[in-house]
C-alpha cells in the first residue's frame, strides 16, 4: 500500500526504496525509537523522557532517532508502535466511549450480571445500559436456546443517540460465535452505522465474566485509539514519513493499524513481550530467560519459541479482571538506582536522579550501580570511584540483589533443568558474571533498546480456540483444523500467507466429562507482508 | 473433650459462651473469607470459588444478608436439602445459571418428600460447592445450615457422610438452567454418581443436583456440623494474618506442618473425567535436602516425604503459598511455587470402617493401610470442627 502511493507520487523519480523499520516502545521512564534496516540491523537508536501525555514523547522519540544520519527518513517504510495510550484512558478514566453491554445469556448466565465487580466510577463512565437476552451456545455448539433476536433489536433501538459502542457477548463464543454475529448484525441495523460493535468471540479465551469486561472495554477504547492512529498517522506524515502503522500488542505480536482501531484494548501491556522479543532477536536466541534491568525494578520473563511465556493468571486493569494473555513476568525492586542501605536493599530508587545523587557521579546516596562499579563488574560510568568507607555496605548490597534476582529466576523457571539467560536494559550492569541456574549470560550490544527493536523485529499474529471432544475427531485432525483458523486469523491481520507458522499449542483437558474432550487455543504468527 | 475447637470463651460477665461467630448472617464482606476457607478445606479440589463467590455476591446485595443456622434453629421433622453443582469447572465459567436452580431442586424436594424445605446446605464444603448454595438460600429468603456432607471435597457424590449414615441418595433431583428437572426415584451409591453425571453432560456440562435428602432430625446425626463457620475461621486468619498467614492456619485448623518447599516437578495426566498426577516439593529452609511427593487425583491424596507416608486422604492434604496462605488447586500447581504443605486431620467420622471403604486410600486405587495423621506427624491437633453428631443438644 505504501509503496503503491509513493510510487504515484514520485512518478518522475527512481523508484523510492521503503526498506527501513522505526520501532517505538513507550516504557514508564522512558520512551524508546530504534530503526532498523531491511536486514534488521540496527540504524540508530534514541531514548526520550516519557510524557505525560504520551504522544509528543513519542514524537520527540521520533525526531531524536530520525535526526540520526545514518537514517534516510524517506525510506521508512513501517512503524511499529507499543504504547500505553489505551492502559492510561482505562487508568484515568478519559476519552472512553459510552457502550451498551449486551449478554446473550439467559437463562443460562443471569447469576452475575455484567459489570457487577467493577469499579462505579468506570461504570458511570462507561455504561450506557446493560441487558441480558435469551440466547447462548453449549460446549459443544449446540444452541443452549434460540437467539431472542426481538430483544436484541429492542435493547438496541432504546438505546438510539445515548450510546458510541455496543459490546456483545454470548455465552461460549469462543465455541460458536453465530449468536454474537447474528446479535451484530441486528443491533447494527437498529443503532445505524456510526455505532461501532465489539464482539468478544474476536477477544477469545473462556471465562464469560473476564471475556465481557475485556469485550465491554474495547468498546470503551474505540474512540481513544480512532484518535490516537489519526494522531500518529499526520504527525508521521508532517515528519516525511510515507509510513505504514502498526501496534505492538500484549502477546509480543503486531497487528496492523485497521486491526487496531477495532481491537485497542490488545494494545495494553505490550512492554514487557517487547523486551522479551527484542532479547530474542539480539542473541538470536529461541528459548531462555530474559532479565531487563532498569532503574527501578527488574522484570524476568520466559522465552518460549521466540515469545514470551503467557501467565495463567487473570489480569486486572484499572480495577477489572480481564482475559488478557498477558507475558507471565516477576518483578523485583532491584535496578541500577536501587538505594542500598545498611542491612536493607531497596525498595526505593533514586531513578532517573541517579545521575545528581549516585556516589558515582559525586551525589551521596549508594546505589547498586555503585556497588556493581566497586566490585568491578563494569566500569566507565560517572566520574568518581565510591570511598572505601562504603565498601562493606556496597558488598552486602549486591550480595542481597544477586539473591533477590536468582531467587527470582528460579520462580519463573519451568523445570529444574539450567537455561540461558539474556540481560536487557539500561541497570544490566549490576548483575553478576554467573547467576545459579544459569547456563550461560548474555549481554547483547544494544540491550538498552531491546524493548523498541522488539516492537520494530515483531510477527504479526493470530489465534483460534475451541473445546474439542476426541470421540468426534482425531487429536491430530482437531489441533490441524484450529491451527489453519489461527494461521487464517495471523494472514487476515497482515502476516505473509506464505511464512506464518503455528508459535503455540495450548491444551487444557476438561475434567468431569464422560468422553474426554480439550480446550485447544493455537496461536499463529508470521512475519509482516512486505512487497 | 473439643472445648477449644468448639470455641468457648469467657463474655464480658465472666459467663462461659457456646460461639462459633458473630453475627450469624453472612454479608458481603464475609465472602471472600468463606472462599479462601473452603480452598483451604478443598485438598487442592473442589475447583476454585470465583464465581460461586460473585453469584453469593449479587444475590445478597439484591435479597438482603443470608441467614447461617444451626441444627438448633430449625424444626426438627423440617427437611434439609443437601445440595450444589455437579459437572465440569471449564463450563461453570461459562454457563453461570439461571439462579433458579435452587428453587427448582426445592420445588421437587419438597413435591417427592411431601414437607418443607427448611434450609439448605452444601453437600461439599471444600471448593467452589461450598459457597454454590449461597445465592440459591438467599434467593429463596431460606437459611443455609452450618454444616456439610463432606467436612472437605471428594470428586464423587457418594463419598458423603450422608452415605455413611445409611441415608439414601434418592430420590435425587438434578435440574438445568433451563428448567428440566430430572427425578432419579432409586440410586445406591456409585450409582447416584454415575446417572447424575450423566444427566449433567446431557443438559451442557453442568446441573445442580439434590440428593441424600433428609429431616433436620437426620442431618444432626449424618453431617459435619459447623463447617460453614470453620471455613470462615480460616479465611479470617489468612486476611488477618499480621506476618505468617500459613502459621494462622495452622493455628486455626491445628494442622499438621508437613514441609516448607518448592515445587520441582508436576506430572498430570487425564483420562476417564479426572486428573492423575504427581507433584515433587522440594524442600526448602530448615527442609532443605528433603523431597516430598503428592499423588493427584483431582484432590491431593497421598503425601511421602522421603519415600514414607505423612498423610494419605481422607485426611486433607492442602498446599499454601508460603507469602499468602492462600491454598493452590490441583490445577494451578507448577513447578517454581513456594508452599507449604499442611495436614488438617478429617472429620472423625471418615476414619470409621465405611468411611474409610467409601474415601480411604484404597476407595481411589492406592494400596495403603490408612493411618490418621495425627500418629505420623507430631504436633497435629484434632478435627478442628465438631465431628457427626456433635451438635446434638
Amino acid at each position: 500500500m505504501s509503496e503503491l502511493s509513493a510510487a504515484s507520487a514520485g512518478a518522475m523519480a527512481a523508484p523510492r526504496r521503503l526498506d527501513l523499520r522505526l520501532g517505538i516502545d513507550v516504557g514508564g521512564t522512558n520512551t524508546d525509537a530504534v530503526v532498523l534496516d531491511r536486514s534488521d540491523a540496527l540504524l540508530a537508536k534514541a531514548k526520550v523522557t516519557t510524557s505525560a501525555d504520551v504522544s509528543s514523547g513519542i514524537e520527540a522519540a521520533v525526531d531524536a532517532v530520525l535526526a540520526d544520519g545514518a537514517v534516510d527518513r524517506a525510506r521508512v517504510g513501517h512503524v511499529m508502535l507499543g504504547t500505553t495510550h489505551a492502559t492510561n484512558a482505562i487508568l484515568e478514566r478519559r476519552s472512553l466511549h459510552r457502550v451498551g453491554i449486551l449478554r446473550l445469556g439467559a437463562p443460562a448466565a443471569l447469576t452475575i450480571r455484567p459489570l457487577l465487580t467493577w469499579p462505579q466510577d468506570l461504570v458511570e463512565v462507561v455504561s450506557g445500559g446493560v441487558a441480558t437476552v435469551a440466547g447462548g451456545i453449549e460446549l459443544d455448539g449446540r444452541e443452549i436456546v434460540p437467539l431472542d433476536t426481538d430483544a436484541v433489536r429492542a435493547f438496541a433501538t432504546s438505546l438510539q443517540g445515548a450510546i458510541d459502542a455496543i459490546a456483545i457477548t454470548s455465552v461460549f463464543a469462543p465455541v460458536s460465535p453465530r449468536h454474537e454475529l447474528a446479535a451484530a448484525e441486528v443491533a447494527q441495523e437498529a443503532l445505524g452505522e456510526g455505532v461501532h460493535v465489539s464482539m468478544s468471540h474476536e477477544l477469545g479465551a473462556l471465562g464469560i465474566l473476564e471475556r465481557e469486561n475485556s469485550t465491554v472495554l474495547n468498546g470503551a477504547l474505540l474512540g481513544v485509539a480512532r484518535d490516537v492512529a489519526g494522531s500518529l498517522a499526520e504527525s508521521l506524515a508532517r515528519r516525511g514519513l510515507d509510513a505504514a502503522l502498526y501496534f505492538a500488542q500484549n502477546d509480543g505480536t503486531l497487528m496492523a493499524l485497521e486491526h487496531a482501531v477495532r481491537f485497542p484494548v490488545l494494545t495494553i501491556g505490550s512492554g514487557p513481550a517487547n523486551s522479551i522479543r527484542g532479547a530474542a532477536y539480539l542473541t538470536g536466541r529461541e528459548d531462555g530467560i530474559v532479565v531487563d534491568v532498569g532503574g527501578t525494578s527488574t522484570d524476568i520473563g520466559v522465552l518460549v519459541n521466540g515469545f514470551p511465556r503467557e501467565s495463567s493468571q487473570a489480569v486486572e486493569i484499572g480495577g477489572v479482571r480481564t482475559n488478557f494473555r498477558m507475558p507471565d513476568i516477576v518483578s523485583i525492586a532491584v535496578g541500577g538506582g536501587t538505594i542500598v542501605r545498611r542491612g536493607a536493599l531497596g525498595p526505593d530508587s533514586v531513578a532517573w536522579r541517579i545521575r545528581e545523587e549516585a556516589l558515582a557521579f559525586g551525589g551521596s546516596t549508594p546505589t547498586l550501580t555503585d556497588a556493581a562499579l566497586a566490585a568491578g563488574r563494569t566500569a566507565g560510568i560517572g566520574s568518581s570511584t565510591p570511598g572505601a568507607v562504603h565498601a562493606e555496605l556496597l558488598r552486602e548490597g549486591l550480595a542481597a540483589a544477586d539473591l533477590a534476582v536468582a531467587d527470582a529466576i528460579d520462580r519463573v523457571k519451568t523445570s529444574r533443568a539450567e537455561a540461558p539467560l539474556i540481560a536487557v536494559g539500561g541497570g544490566s550492569v549490576v548483575l553478576p558474571e554467573t547467576i545459579p541456574g544459569a547456563s550461560e549470560i548474555m549481554r547483547p550490544d544494544h540491550h538498552d533498546v531491546a524493548n523498541a527493536i522488539g516492537a520494530a523485529i515483531a510477527k504479526v499474529s493470530g489465534s483460534a480456540e475451541e473445546v474439542v471432544t476426541f470421540q468426534q475427531r482425531g487429536h491430530a485432525e482437531a489441533v490441524q483444523e484450529i491451527s489453519a483458523r489461527a494461521g487464517a486469523a495471523a494472514v487476515a491481520a497482515g502476516a505473509d500467507p506464505e511464512r506464518v507458522e503455528v508459535v503455540d499449542v495450548e491444551e487444557t483437558p476438561i475434567t468431569y466429562l464422560m468422553e474426554p474432550g480439550a480446550r485447544i487455543r493455537v496461536k499463529a504468527a508470521g512475519p509482516l507482508v512486505t512487497s | 473433650m473439643h472445648a477449644h475447637q468448639h470455641g468457648l470463651r469467657l463474655d464480658s460477665q465472666g459467663c462461659l459462651v457456646y460461639h462459633r461467630w458473630v453475627p450469624r448472617t453472612i454479608l458481603p464482606e464475609d465472602l471472600p473469607d468463606i472462599a479462601r476457607g473452603c480452598s483451604v478445606l478443598g485438598a487442592g479440589g473442589g475447583g476454585e470459588a470465583y464465581t460461586a463467590t460473585l453469584k453469593a455476591l449479587q444475590a445478597i446485595e439484591d435479597h438482603g444478608p443470608l441467614r447461617l443456622v444451626d441444627f438448633d434453629e430449625l424444626p426438627g421433622d423440617g427437611i434439609v436439602m443437601s445440595c450444589g453443582l455437579l459437572g465440569a469447572p471449564t463450563v461453570t465459567i461459562e454457563k453461570l445459571g439461571s439462579g433458579h436452580e435452587g428453587l427448582h431442586l426445592r420445588e421437587e424436594v419438597e413435591r417427592l418428600f411431601g414437607s418443607e424445605v427448611v434450609a439448605l446446605m452444601c453437600a461439599e464444603i471444600g471448593g467452589s460447592n461450598g459457597m454454590e448454595p449461597f445465592a440459591w438460600a438467599s434467593r429463596m429468603g431460606l437459611p443455609v445450615l452450618d454444616a456439610d456432607g463432606m467436612g472437605r471435597a471428594f470428586p464423587e457424590v457418594q463419598m458423603i457422610t450422608m452415605e455413611l449414615a445409611g441415608i439414601p441418595a434418592g430420590p435425587a433431583v438434578v435440574v438445568d438452567e433451563r428448567g428440566h428437572r430430572v427425578v432419579i426415584r432409586e440410586a445406591h451409591g456409585k450409582w447416584a454418581e454415575r446417572l447424575e453425571r450423566a444427566i449433567a453432560i446431557a443438559v451442557g456440562g453442568i446441573a445442580a443436583s439434590a440428593e441424600y435428602t433428609m429431616t433436620v432430625e437426620q442431618a444432626r446425626h449424618s453431617t459435619v456440623p459447623g463447617t460453614v463457620s470453620l471455613a470462615r475461621r480460616i479465611g479470617l486468619a489468612i486476611s488477618r494474618a499480621e506476618s505468617d498467614p500459613v502459621a494462622a492456619v495452622i493455628e486455626t485448623t491445628g494442622a499438621g506442618r508437613l514441609m516448607r518447599g518448592k515445587v520441582v516437578d508436576v506430572e498430570q495426566h487425564f483420562g476417564d473425567g479426572f486428573v492423575r498426577g504427581l507433584a515433587t516439593i522440594e524442600g526448602t529452609g530448615a527442609d532443605a535436602g528433603r523431597t516430598m511427593t503428592i499423588d493427584i487425583q483431582n484432590e491431593y491424596l497421598v503425601a511421602r516425604l522421603d519415600g514414607a507416608v505423612k498423610a494419605t486422604v481422607p485426611d486433607i492434604i492442602t498446599l499454601l503459598d508460603e507469602q499468602t496462605g492462600e491454598a493452590i488447586h490441583t490445577e494451578r500447581l507448577k513447578y517454581g511455587q513456594r508452599l507449604v504443605v499442611i495436614v488438617i486431620p478429617c472429620a472423625p467420622v471418615w476414619r470409621s470402617e465405611i468411611g474409610l471403604q467409601t474415601a480411604g486410600p484404597k476407595a481411589f486405587g492406592h494400596d495403603l493401610p490408612y493411618v490418621p495423621v495425627e500418629e505420623l506427624v507430631p504436633g497435629t491437633g484434632a478435627w478442628p470442627g465438631l465431628d457427626v453428631g456433635d451438635a446434638s443438644p
